[in-house]
């Protein structure tokens, strides 16, 4: 299936080519969850504090649909 | 210690020894306590019964890491209810080791027009301080960062300087408090709601702190103090927010950005999106690329004030590689940026150079001209214009007092009905429909909205402290009271609200900061005696409130928000009134 991806501030520094917070597109086996995900980017994934599925929080065994938007953060703060 | 009075009525002082009912207070305790206890609830906040209240926290002025905060409290002219405001600067630690547990001023001149200065030092033959009243009318209608160079050529580079602007001469409810940063900029604000003007209607332009000399802090406990010291610093340094070039040093604040538009969070547009697609644009990150690019090496942000050593306060840069302003921090430009549609940075960091120049509260000021955008004032987006209408505000021209009133009174004068404010102070970066514990924190706090009262953030976006879905209205209510009762104790402490990230998450952290408290105070405070703590400081600041004639009906989210539902979850806000009714009536 086909995804779309953001990596947050720190996290896009892992990954050659990718600006913070743009999007790209990639392509995950049916069924993959987000930890599957993270795993086939090579993030660290203690690294991985927040995952967005669709604009919401999500555990890091949710399971993953086609088209689904996902964005990952690592510890922030602020205020 | 003592308390050190200001009477502007006749330019006199006294030195007051702290009395016992105030001695375990400090920061927002002592400020809202003294308002409490001394200012009428029902008087006028510009008239001469109101009081400005100075209050150092409980470690400031000690080596206590993230300390160095004054809590400035005062009956508001935006919310008609007490105020307590922070800022953090080197003046507090300065105050605080002069020996000054808390500055009040209070009277007003007969002089109208007239401004002074108070000039306080150490005066070693008599072992006290003195103070000395000079005039100041030669830094009316200048811009701070014309005022704040003439002060040091004038008393020299070893002085902090507190003082109000142009915006505080004009009466605007909105008008901040300005301090100065570890650079002289006038750039630490004690900013929500209206105190400045309360400043300039005591005829008081500046206070001036000689650094030289003073009695310092008294610490009854060395040994406690010292052991308690050492595990928040080390909880500072461990958690991965607060830690050396972690988020908060690297992106500053506005590290936020990119996290609540994702969590469909980021008041867009004055308040009618949770979205904002020029959101990467004036991000953390994009500050930190930009200052790349302009800088060609990395920048990592600096201290506000002595001892942070979480360092989050970030400096933008021009074209040409000059400095254009510090801080760009998240509220602002958010306030500027996404809920005015204005995706430039440049014409973001000249509008918090510019409300910096005039002493305007940002979030009020970025509040206000999304409501005129609203209004058809201007267009959402044209970031000329906004720049165009601070300037106004800094003239003083009629639309600018209307604008300078804040976003509510703009509202009426302009028969919007999309006013995103509670108690008349407008909403900080954080959407109530798309994070509802945050909302219950705006509707109930005894300042009006205000982020900083009771930032559910932490467990509904962050995962810092927990974890609880935003969305869902469940628990919420016990959750923003217990961040607004511990926040009350932590603003008590002189400490950085930012501490709370990394205290939170690390329990060793959390007794280090009641190990230095006790060491300080002589008290025996455990962590879950802040809560305790802190209910009793709201309890003082809503019997203020409802004395000064605030009700149940002041505590609820605008309407609109409960009948729009808010893009991308399109949500309203659904907390029951007597859910929000509860967060005070079970305190
Ligand atoms: S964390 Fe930031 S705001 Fe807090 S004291 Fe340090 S520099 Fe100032």
């Amino acid at each position: 299936m086909r995804i779309r991806v953001k990596l947050f501030a720190t996290l896009s520094s892992h990954l050659d080519g990718v600006a913070p917070g743009i999007p790209f597109e990639m392509e995950l086996p049916d069924g993959a969850t987000l930890d599957n995900l993270v795993d086939q980017l090579k993030l660290p994934s203690n690294e991985v504090k927040i995952a967005f599925v669709k604009g919401q929080a999500r555990a890091m065994d949710w399971p993953l649909q086609p088209g689904d938007e996902v964005g990952f953060f690592p510890p922030l703060g602020g205020g | 210690m003592w308390i050190l009075r200001l009477n502007m009525a006749d330019r006199t002082y006294r030195l007051d020894e702290v009395p016992e009912a105030y001695r375990l207070l400090g920061g927002r305790g002592l400020s809202s306590t003294m308002i409490l206890d001394e200012v009428p609830p029902l008087c006028h906040p510009l008239g001469p019964n109101n009081k400005l209240v100075f209050a150092p926290g409980i470690v400031t002025g000690t080596p206590a890491p993230s300390a160095a905060r004054v809590s400035v409290g005062g009956k508001s002219p935006l919310t008609g209810g007490i105020k307590e405001a922070n800022a953090g600067s080197s003046w507090a630690p300065t105050l605080a080791n002069l020996g000054i547990k808390a500055l009040v001023v209070e009277g007003q001149p007969k002089e109208k027009g007239k401004y002074w200065m108070a000039y306080l030092s150490w005066d070693a033959s008599a072992s006290k301080p003195k103070v000395e009243f000079l005039p100041a009318d030669e830094y009316v209608s200048l811009s701070f960062y014309d005022a704040f160079p003439k002060l040091y050529k004038r008393f020299g580079e070893r002085v902090d300087i507190a003082g109000c602007g142009v915006a505080a001469e004009y009466g605007y409810a909105n008008s901040g408090i300005a301090f100065n940063d570890m650079f002289k900029r006038p750039s630490r604000y004690a900013g929500r709601g209206g105190l400045g003007a309360v400043l300039a209607s005591k005829g008081l332009k500046f206070i001036v702190l000689g650094k030289t000399g003073g009695p310092g802090v008294p610490i009854l406990d060395k040994a406690l103090f010292e052991q308690g010291r050492a595990k928040l610093a080390d909880a500072l340094r461990t958690h991965p927010i607060t830690s050396p070039k972690g988020a908060l040093n690297t992106y500053g604040t506005a590290v936020l950005i990119n996290l609540l538009n994702e969590a469909g969070g980021l008041p867009t547009r004055n308040f009618s999106n949770g979205r904002f697609e020029g959101a990467p644009k004036i991000a953390g990150e994009a500050i930190f690329e930009i200052n790349k690019q302009r800088l060609g090496k990395e920048l990592y942000n600096h201290a506000c004030s002595p001892g942070c050593i979480i360092e989050c306060s970030n400096t933008f840069f021009n074209k040409d590689g000059s400095e254009h302003t510090s801080c760009v921090e998240y509220e602002s430009d958010w306030a500027f940026g996404a809920n005015c549609g204005i995706d430039n940075l440049d014409d973001i960091a000249e509008m918090v150079q510019l409300c910096n120049a005039y002493g305007l509260d940002t979030i009020e000021a970025g509040g206000t001209l999304a409501v005129a955008m609203e209004a058809g004032v201007i267009q959402f987006g044209d970031s000329k214009g906004a720049i165009n209408l601070i300037d106004e505000m800094g003239k003083g021209t009629p639309l600018g007092r209307i604008l300078g009133g804040g976003a509510a009174f703009t509202g009426k004068a302009f028969g919007v009905v999309r006013v995103p404010a509670v108690k008349g102070q407008v909403m900080p970066a954080y959407e109530p429909r798309a994070v509802k514990g945050i909302g219950i924190t705006f509707a109930t706090s005894t300042m009006g909205a205000d982020h900083t009262a009771g930032y559910t953030i932490c467990p509904e976006i962050l995962s810092v402290g927990g974890k609880a879905d935003p969305l869902s209205t469940e628990g919420k209510a016990a959750l923003s009271r217990g961040f607004q009762a511990t926040t009350a104790f932590l603003d008590s402490t002189g400490h950085c609200l930012f501490i709370a990230f990394a205290v939170l998450d690390i329990p060793s952290g959390f007794e280090g900061l009641m190990e230095e408290c006790n060491g300080m105070l002589g008290t025996n405070w455990k962590p879950e005696d802040a809560a305790k703590v802190g209910g009793e400081i709201l309890k003082k600041e809503r019997a203020f409130n409802e004395a000064a004639g605030l009700t149940k009906a002041d505590d609820r989210v605008p309407e609109f928000m409960k009948y729009e539902p808010l893009p991308p979850h399109n949500q309203v806000f659904d907390i029951p009134d007597e859910v929000l009714d509860a967060v005070y009536g079970e305190l």
